[in-house]
């Protein structure tokens, strides 16, 4: 034990909720304080997550933990007390969420943080429950920082008031307060027939669930299954999530795009620990469900991106579209196909946070052109062939550097949301396709997957041009509205970790097929959380 | 006993059930109460019904038979504090969506009949 090393893994919950609790004692007056306090407490769990994620690649060792860190709550043994696991795919996810929510929280400082109180207190307690429920171990713990997550969210929705959102955030609640019921009585029965909570004891007594009690085993499964799918934004039960992120402020609609990441992440870490091929009667008993209902929420995405003039709903179907991606190939399964996915995931998530932030900027302008709509000058050739962020010395010549900005970043936006090349989008859905042809015979279901990724990867594109040349190719007025730096620099840092996800695209491609090795290989799963150290217990 | 708590739970959930499809923001808080006390209960059935079991163990070795599942009692505890605390928060949503929009229809306005 070295220490207080050992309580790293807590701290990506225990800081913001610790913070958000010491925020809700300063007067709403003192805002610069705040938003320190919740600058520096993001920027610390970005590092934080950094470190556990190198931890968890072996490379640094924190504690004595190990590669795949286990933490003991309350220092009872697993499986009795709740146990938390910092392994490969909770640190990705947590290093996804810290930086999604460092630049979501940076944007909200140019004013949307100041449209309602207590916007730093909701954002830092929604990242405590998001980081919460990607290390929780145990399916009820899990439930509760879900309803921490949740409860946060329902404040974040409301923030900045007014009818639109209030009409939203009512569906939205209500979904979701009888998504939890539902939760509820998923574990309830997963605890009438398994005695556990735990999910490393869950995964391994389940090849041992008598043949009588497996249907059971199986409802209770799928009744908690679909209350993540519910939060996953999975067709048919997803038609409340584009109105409700559209309804919802910038920076929170981006932070939100973790939301429906934290569903997926539970579907893959309970199918891979407990449906897997060596659980007996149990396996693959959802996969089939999982890729057909997939398949239909990317359609119904594609179709909805199509049919939208909206931007916020672009987006929004474009969330449902990746959810989709995502279930049918964890519908799949496969360790190649599961690299890829998630290599999909991060390139998504961080995608659709930077469209997110990008929309309003943009959509600001053009409300200030409609004016003078109709005189139509063509300005774009230029924008068309040199626009890239930070080309600033056309201001004032042909195209004002708030356009060009802005422009740079829609098109990179687009390209990464299409999946076109060279950007991180391609080389995700490459990496799918690439592993869908990998198997000697190619199913059925494979290949309607990859006209679906392409499908939908086409119809983003038509879209979001159709939208960038409505929005930014109308000629305005000479002096566009001001675009701060502060609005400017989160959407630059998104875009960055896109560009970085691509140049680095190697070495990371290589953590992800480590992160679906040990998602295969559950014993070592089971193993960190059966051995893990009680504190006081083994001598310094 | 256990055909009075199944149908208590089946009875709950199908009044819950109905209210909640309701168009009235106020019968849809009261569905959700009524689904919530029927999950409440469904919890408590999974730890297998006991009578006169005492859920905490003393210190002295004890034969577990003796016993009722303490772990359900827990969860009932906490679904009914969070479910309390998210039916409070959807009251004050449903007053300022009735202040707003001035219905309490769910979809924040009258149908057109």
């Amino acid at each position: 034990m070295t220490g207080w090393m050992q309580h790293f893994i807590i701290a990506p919950i225990v800081l913001p909720m610790a913070v958000s609790a010491v925020m809700l004692a300063f007067n709403e007056r003192r805002r610069a304080l705040k938003r320190v306090l919740s600058l520096i407490t993001m920027a610390g769990l970005v590092v934080i997550a950094a470190l556990l994620l190198w931890q968890a690649d072996g490379r640094l060792a924190i504690g004595d933990t190990g590669p795949a860190g286990a933490y003991l709550l309350g220092n009872w043994p697993a499986p009795f007390g709740i146990v938390l696991v910092a392994d490969r795919l909770a640190a990705l996810m947590l290093l996804v969420t810290s930086v999604l929510g460092f630049t979501a929280l940076f944007y909200a400082l140019a004013r949307w943080d100041r449209s309602g109180p207590r916007f730093h207190v909701l954002f830092l307690l929604l990242v405590a429950g998001v980081n919460g429920a990607f290390l929780t171990g145990d399916i009820f713990n899990l439930f509760v920082f879900f309803e921490v997550l949740l409860a946060a969210s329902y404040g974040l929705i409301l923030h900045g008031s007014g009818s639109e959102r209030t009409k939203a955030s009512l569906h939205y609640i209500t979904i979701n307060i009888a998504t939890s019921l539902l939760f509820l009585i998923g574990v309830a029965i997963i605890y009438a027939v398994t005695g556990t909570l735990n999910m490393a004891d869950l995964a391994s007594r389940i090849p041992t669930v008598p043949a009588s009690d497996l249907m059971l085993l199986e409802a209770g499964a799928a009744i908690l299954g679909v209350a993540f799918l519910v939060k996953s934004g999975i067709w048919p039960l997803s038609f409340w999530l584009p109105r409700t992120y559209a309804a919802a402020a910038p920076p929170v609609a981006a932070i939100f795009a973790i939301m429906t990441k934290v569903g997926i992440y539970i579907v893959l870490r309970l199918t891979s620990l407990m449906f897997d091929d060596t659980s007996g009667d149990a396996a693959g008993f959802a996969d089939q469900w999982l890729i057909w209902a997939g398949f239909a929420t990317m359609l119904f995405g594609t179709l909805g991106i199509l049919a939208t003039r909206s931007l916020t709903h672009v987006a929004g179907h474009y969330v449902l579209v990746s959810s989709g991606t995502l279930l049918a190939a964890i519908g799949l399964g496969g360790q190649a196909l599961t690299a890829a996915l998630l290599f999909y995931l991060v390139s998504s998530t961080l995608a659709v946070g930077a469209l997110y932030l990008i929309i309003e900027p943009v959509e600001r302008n053009a409300d200030e052109e409609d004016i003078i709509a109709g005189i139509a000058e063509p300005v774009f050739d230029d924008e068309y062939t040199g626009a890239v962020v930070g080309e600033e010395t056309e201001i004032g010549v042909v195209i004002p550097g708030t356009i060009a900005i802005l422009g740079g970043g829609f098109i990179f936006c687009t390209l990464l949301l299409a999946g076109l090349p060279p950007l991180s989008g391609f080389i995700a859905k490459f990496a799918i396709i690439d592993a869908l042809f990998d198997d000697a015979i190619i199913e059925p279901a494979a290949w309607i997957l990859i006209a679906l990724i392409i499908l939908s990867g086409l119809a983003t594109l038509i879209a979001m041009t159709r939208a960038g040349i409505d929005l930014l190719w109308t000629p305005g007025e000479d002096s566009p509205a001001r675009l701060s730096v502060i609005e400017v620099a989160p959407i630059g840092v998104l875009l960055a970790a896109c560009l970085a996800l691509m140049v680095g695209a190697g070495p990371l491609y290589r953590y992800m097929e480590a992160t679906a090795a040990a998602l295969a290989d559950r014993s070592s799963y089971i193993d960190t959380v059966r051995s893990a150290p009680r504190a006081g217990e083994n001598p310094l | 006993m256990e055909v009075v708590l199944a149908l208590a739970i089946g009875l709950l959930t199908a009044s819950g059930l109905w209210l909640l499809f309701r168009p009235r923001t106020f019968q849809v808080v009261l569905g959700l109460s009524l689904l919530s006390y029927a999950v409440n209960l469904f919890i408590v059935a999974a730890g297998r019904l006991r009578l006169d079991a005492p859920p905490i163990v003393g210190k002295e070795v004890a034969d577990p038979a003796l016993y009722a599942d303490p772990v359900p009692q827990a969860l009932v505890l906490t679904a009914i504090v969070i479910s309390f605390a998210t039916t409070a928060l959807l009251l004050v949503v449903l007053l300022a969506s009735r202040g707003l929009t001035g219905t309490d229809h769910v979809d924040g306005e009258e149908d057109d009949q």
